[in-house]
């Protein structure tokens, strides 16, 4: 491994804080163009011989995400409440991010998403808004990331898809018997079933093997690299080039700022707790849509008395989760749904808003399985069976094998109300005010997950299920999918960062996660959250060529 | 159930009398690779208890047995389910000791309430046994308890249950490293679906 160590007291071109998903692809583009980075993660550095099939150590120890004990969250539905401790957020907390653990699906927008609000009006009670980029200016870096990252699917085979300047570089990985249902019960409906897109190696593609289809997937590392996180395509990649250095277990508390209102730098707890100052021209704050906002709050200064970058008041607000539907189906024959990848097959034909259905939303549906074992034990059976005894024995053994689930992914609006913030009271184990989530899912969310619901039990009957059951709708109180809180915008009044994620009052702060979003698109934002972070760092490397950001 | 593999379902030996004497006799576990969480995953010694008492555990045995009874095929005893939660409660799930403090409390008063005299859930009636569930299945300690039960009886071996991969044999799960298309039914033979 080539990677550096950089001293301290050395001022380098840019710091990049979070090497998750946006993170990952912003160090290898700068690093490849010649600048000298730190990336600094809060979570540890992990290599793919820890990456084990252990459902206990993994989802019940969580070994890949934020640990709620140490980094506690808070939760309230709305600002007249008081918040109270609950795990509300989970994301990827080590390096690669989410990337590492995520189910892989990787959906492009379509053109409409970059346009609801010219498309639809305004919707009252929210930010519903425009992009400041159109999805032709995004597409090149779409074509990108699947070519980089290595994606594989069938881009013609989905009516609904946008167009694409290449195809997908891998071909889609085999069907299962969830997919081969949802394809029969979806051609019976008229609608059009296509193979989903996942960022999941099919065949061996530059210096890495093709998925083994273990079934260890969603919630765990790949342990030979065929998924494709950043940890194991383009942080290598970073580090090859002898320019950054990644350093785990690095904690940011501040940005700091120089009494021109510039960045200067960032402090961090290291692995013993310790204060560090990193000195860098630029930063670029890839954190995820939760840590990225609270560490902008953190970073108060006479200058930022509301936080860095907060002249408008947005940093923390819109926030959007992840709004879907979710109904499971019992087969007479076995399906064996814990083999191989979660996902198989998905529609796209309820994507789009219509006004005639009386609300604003859409969404896709896909059919999956992904539960593992105790998960299955803990949620996956119909809430009428028994809980415990030999009832519940004998619905493990008649269910495991012979179920399917379909997930639909849909629209969350922004609503100025739903919240990162800093709990005024809790601290986390560093002293820091804990992460404030304060959500209550918009009336349109709540229909549009019904309607979805809807349609899921219209497949699951139309492919024989011999019974079927869905879990209820409901505003949201958890999240994985961390969306909105600092959204893009040409109007320095109405979002945080520009149209090239700098912060408008901060000439050297980028930002790009998924806070970035404006809109919510169908909830499947790992793919465009890379996308953007491509062009973002295309924009960074050209303002630090031209000298403005030194 | 139709197409469910015979061929998983093994018996194997079981004692329903040891479980006043679970010092003795367990055999290890099936090594497995598990990343280190304290001293979570090593293998099983010979049956020792770290947290709790032969009593307590007879009773906690008793109540896993209840959740995921043996029948034809075996049950939470014979996955070994007291030693995951054993060693749980010693290690990563200690601020659960607690709950089980008050937990295993309330089964006594029950106890005492459907049989008095009687100490343990074994030597309840299996009409009392049920009673007795009915009672303490409201509680948090009953959740937490399914929980752990569940996790005993289905996590990796190494944690001390889902001894001989019962738990998985009774669902149908294989833990391999890599498995070829078709994966079930309805993809082995897409015309017939």
């Amino acid at each position: 491994m080539a990677m550096i160590r950089v001293p301290v007291s050395e001022q380098v071109d840019f710091v990049v804080i979070g090497a998750g998903a946006a993170g990952g692809v912003v160090v290898k583009e700068l690093a490849t163009a010649g600048f000298r980075v730190v990336v600094l993660e809060q979570g540890p550095y992990k290599r793919e011989a820890e990456f084990v099939h252990d459902e206990v150590g993994t989802t019940f120890l969580g070994a890949l995400v934020n640990d709620t004990k140490t980094r506690p969250n808070t939760f309230r539905t709305d600002e007249t409440q008081k918040a109270q401790r609950k795990p509300t957020l989970t994301y990827g907390c080590m390096v690669g991010g989410g990337t590492v653990h995520f189910t892989a699906n990787y959906w492009r927008f379509h053109e409409v998403d970059f346009i609801e609000r010219s498309r639809w009006g305004a919707i009252a009670g929210t930010g519903f808004a425009d992009w400041p980029i159109r999805y032709e200016e995004l597409e090149p870096y779409y074509t990108k990331a699947e070519a980089e990252l290595g994606v594989s699917g069938n881009a013609s085979a989905n009516p609904f898809e946008p167009w694409r300047s290449k195809p997908y570089p891998l071909p889609p990985l085999p069907v299962k018997s969830s997919g081969v249902l949802f394809e029969r019960a979806a051609r019976k409906l008229g609608w059009h079933p296509y193979p989903a897109p996942l960022a999941i190696l099919s065949k061996p593609y530059r210096g890495r093997g093709a998925c083994l289809r273990c079934g260890f997937c969603e919630g765990f590392g790949c342990e030979v690299r065929a998924k494709s996180s950043t940890l194991a395509s383009v942080i290598p990649v970073a580090e090859r080039t002898g320019r950054c250095e990644i350093r785990p277990h690095s904690y940011v508390r501040e940005i700091e700022v120089d009494n021109t209102g510039r960045v200067m730098g960032v402090i961090y707890f290291d692995r013993q707790g310790k204060e560090v100052r990193q000195r860098a021209k630029a930063v670029v704050l890839c954190a995820n849509g939760a840590e990225t906002p609270r560490l902008l709050l953190l970073s108060k200064s006479n200058r930022f008395p509301e936080g860095l970058a907060n002249s408008s008041g947005l940093v923390g607000r819109y926030l959007m989760l992840d709004s879907g539907s979710f109904s499971g189906g019992l087969f007479g024959f076995p399906l064996n749904e814990y083999k191989s990848v979660q996902v198989t097959r998905l529609l796209q034909d309820f994507y789009d808003s219509d006004p005639k259905r009386g609300f604003y939303g859409g969404g896709g549906i896909d059919a999956r399985f992904d539960f593992y074992p105790i998960s299955f034990a803990l949620n996956g059976l119909p809430k009428d069976l028994p809980s415990w005894g030999s009832g519940f024995k004998q619905a493990l053994r008649e269910y495991y094998t012979h179920s399917m689930f379909l997930l639909s992914h849909s629209t969350s609006l922004p609503v100025h109300a739903n919240s990162i913030s800093l709990d005024p009271e809790l601290k986390d184990a560093w002293g820091l005010p804990a992460l404030r989530v304060t959500y209550k899912s918009h009336a349109d969310d709540l229909k549009t997950m019904q309607f979805l619901l809807d349609r899921e039990l219209e497949l699951l009957a139309a492919a024989g299920a011999q019974k079927t059951w869905s879990f209820p709708v409901e505003s949201l109180t958890e999240g994985v999918h961390l969306l909105g809180t600092c959204r893009m915008g040409d109007d320095p009044q109405q979002s945080v960062v520009d149209r090239n994620h700098q912060a408008h009052d901060v000439p050297n702060l980028y930002v790009v996660d998924g806070s970035s979003f404006v809109t919510s698109g169908r909830n499947q934002p790992t793919c465009t959250i890379q996308a953007l972070a491509y062009r973002a760092a295309d924009k960074m490397i050209a303002a630090a060529k031209s000298g403005r950001l030194s | 159930m139709a197409g469910l593999s015979l061929s998983r379902r093994e018996l194997l030996l079981y004692s329903s009398a040891v479980s006043l004497t679970l010092a003795g006799g367990a055999e290890p576990a099936v090594a497995h690779s598990s990343q280190a969480h304290e001293h979570a995953s090593s293998p099983v010694l010979s049956g020792k208890l770290q947290f709790f008492t032969q009593e307590e555990a007879a009773d906690v045995e008793s109540i896993a047995a209840l959740i995921v009874p043996t029948d034809e095929t075996p049950g939470a005893r014979e996955a070994g389910v007291i030693h995951f939660i054993d060693r749980a409660l010693a290690t990563f799930d200690r601020e659960k000791q607690v709950i089980y403090h008050t937990g295993l409390a309330q089964v006594r008063q029950q106890i005492q309430r459907l049989a008095p005299g009687l100490l343990h859930v074994a030597q309840l009636s299996p009409e009392q046994q049920v009673h007795l569930m009915e009672a303490i299945v409201p509680s948090e300690f009953f959740a937490v308890i399914r929980t752990h039960t569940i996790m005993g009886f289905f996590g990796n071996p190494s944690y001390g249950g889902n001894r001989g991969e019962v738990g998985w044999k009774l669902i149908g799960f294989e833990d391999q490293f890599t498995f070829q298309p078709p994966f079930g039914h309805y993809d082995a033979d897409p015309a017939k679906a």
